[in-house]
């Protein structure tokens, strides 16, 4: 084939789109920023308060410092309360989420009833805010930590059958062929076959989601879920802005604390 | 031993893989089942412990017709009959060890699975056939830690675990090397013919299964087309399996072949196969 032979018979350009395709992606363009725009009116913003924003922040972190070293005391036992919500509310959520991700999983439920049902409270579960799960719980059990531990557990429960729900689907399908030719049964199936493939994903997840957990947990007490919140909620109404500084810098301390916890145990796991 | 009668499976996609299979054997043989691929020759096997179900015809182990067979009692005939498969299948996170006690799974019962407590005699036996494979002192080594062929050399063992009446062998060599291909056929054999128990083996690779199998079974498009000796594999023969090409240099050289490696099985298409 000559030069000129090879020119006639492909063309010179050559583009991702057809016009037809330019001009949709031109369109969804054109959409998100009206979505965008149209949110923002709708929200009728009071745009006066964004003139001050910085001198109003700056007068608050004035007022906190110094900080009142000594209410730091008093802040451990709520704080240590915080982090046992969070560890006992995912406990919980460990030992109901784990078997509603298998009967959520299409390919380990039992039937398809099964399956709706556990899809449905999973979906319940995730639907759901901790904190309004929080007033739920505190209706039901009164304020204190057990309604925190509930409101954890109610939340989380979703998060991690979902995950590990997920992971079941995925899983290699050969192993479990093998397992079951050997004459095994329906449990032994799902003991050697199924859960060797997911035990990282389920202890991986159920550790970042204790991370979350303990952050979540600090605000469970605005609604009488216990925890640190309760005392923080009432230095705020008060205007006592040098203890709600220690308890901040004490939170953040606690929370880069499991994050680190977290992270080191998941890439120990992986 | 093993008798096959007009077996049929037609897959819910409504495509007929088997077109009324006939096979019987009689003595502890290892017959290489032959074929292109899309022939039907893992649909065959996977009939014969009900991975696949079948959709009309009989089988026939030991006097008991599988395909008649309640989820109870297809447990107990899937404990003797052993499977190799291409993949390996073994439990990726486990030991060696576990997963040839896996074998075991039909005998014992899930207290001492969840125990991880196996009968004395088991872990006996598991010992001789890891040393009888050539993977002596690998008992605490990962599974995911292992070449390809000690895989498979766990994935024969784990069947033999099972000291099943028959062994059901999908493909055992297509994800590995030359080289590799032949010790694992080697071991197989060897194995097969010691314990005395028949193997049925998928494979496509002609020279392969001519050096190695006591007798050769050709599918194309679930029709048996052909069922003898390996030296009886002419060239008419294998264009009446494979279809017209040059079979001179195939027929009777164990010639070099590059393989790939099949993607896993998904979820679907298990679902689909299971329909
Ligand atoms: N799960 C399935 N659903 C539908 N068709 C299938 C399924 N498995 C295999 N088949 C079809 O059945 C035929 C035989 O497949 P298979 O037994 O895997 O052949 P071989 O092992 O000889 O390559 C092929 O046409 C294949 O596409
Ligand atoms: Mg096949």
């Amino acid at each position: 084939m000559t030069l000129e032979e090879h020119a006639k018979r492909y063309p010179e350009v050559w583009r991702k789109f057809n016009p037809r395709q330019s001009l949709i992606r031109y369109a969804w363009y054109i959409g998100i920023v009206f979505v965008a725009v149209w949110s923002i009116h709708q929200l009728e913003i009071p745009w006066i308060y964004f003139l001050d924003a910085h001198v109003q922040t700056a007068d608050l972190l004035v007022r906190m410092f110094p900080p009142d070293w000594w209410f730091f005391l008093e802040v451990i036992d709520p704080l240590v309360e915080t982090i046992h919500i969070a560890t006992l509310g995912t406990a919980v959520t460990f030992v109901i989420a784990f078997p509603l991700a298998f009967l959520s999983a299409r390919n380990t439920t039992l039937n398809n009833a099964t399956w709706f049902i556990g899809r449905f409270i999973l979906v319940t579960s995730r639907s759901v805010n901790t904190v309004v799960w929080g007033l739920l719980f505190v209706a039901i059990f009164g304020p204190g930590p057990i309604a925190g531990i509930w409101a954890i557990a109610a939340r989380s429960i979703g998060f991690l059958g979902k995950l590990v729900a997920e992971a079941i689907e995925e899983i290699d399908e050969g192993t479990v062929e093998a397992i079951e030719a050997t004459g095994a049964s329906r449990l032994q199936v799902l003991w050697l076959g199924v859960l060797p493939q997911v035990l990282p994903v389920i202890w991986g997840t159920t550790v970042y989601r204790w991370d979350i957990n303990i952050r979540e947990s600090t605000v469970l007490g605005f609604v009488g879920g216990g925890g640190i919140g309760i005392i923080l909620y009432s230095s705020i109404n008060q205007f006592a802005w040098r203890e709600v500084g220690i308890m901040l810098i004490s939170i953040l301390m606690v929370v880069i604390l499991s994050e680190f916890i977290s992270a080191t145990i998941r890439k120990w796991i992986s | 031993m093993l008798t096959i009668t007009d077996l049929v499976k037609q897959y819910p996609t409504g495509l007929k893989a088997l077109h009324g299979v006939n096979l019987s054997i009689d003595e502890p043989q290892v017959v290489a089942i032959i074929g292109p691929s899309g022939a039907g020759k893992s649909t065959l096997i996977r009939c014969i412990n009900r991975l696949v179900e079948p959709t009309t015809g009989s089988i026939i182990l030991d006097g008991t017709d599988v395909t008649k067979l309640g989820r109870r009692e297809l447990r107990r005939a899937r404990r003797r009959m052993g499977m190799i498969f291409q993949e390996y299948n073994l439990v990726e996170r486990l030991t060696v060890m576990e997963n040839l006690l896996s074998g075991r799974l039909g005998y014992v019962g899930f207290w001492r699975t969840f125990r991880r407590n196996y009968p004395p005699d088991d872990v006996q036996a598991a010992y001789q056939l890891l040393d009888r494979v050539g993977l002596e002192g690998y008992e605490n080594t990962r599974a995911d830690a292992l070449s390809g062929g000690q895989r498979q050399r766990v994935g024969i063992a784990r069947a033999l675990m099972q000291q099943p009446d028959l062994l059901l062998i999908d493909e055992p060599t297509a994800s590995l090397d030359p080289k590799t291909s032949r010790q694992i056929m080697r071991i197989i054999v060897k194995l097969a013919h010691e314990s005395g128990t028949p193997a049925l083996l998928n494979i496509h690779d002609v020279p392969l299964a001519q050096a190695h199998a006591d007798r050769v079974v050709g599918l194309a498009d679930g029709n048996i087309v052909f069922d003898g000796k390996p030296d009886e594999l002419t060239e008419e023969v294998l264009t009446q399996i494979y279809g017209e090409e040059d079979w001179s240099t195939t027929v009777g050289h164990d010639e070099d072949e590059t393989r790939k490696r099949p993607r896993r099985r998904t979820k679907l298409e298990r679902e689909a196969a299971a329909g």
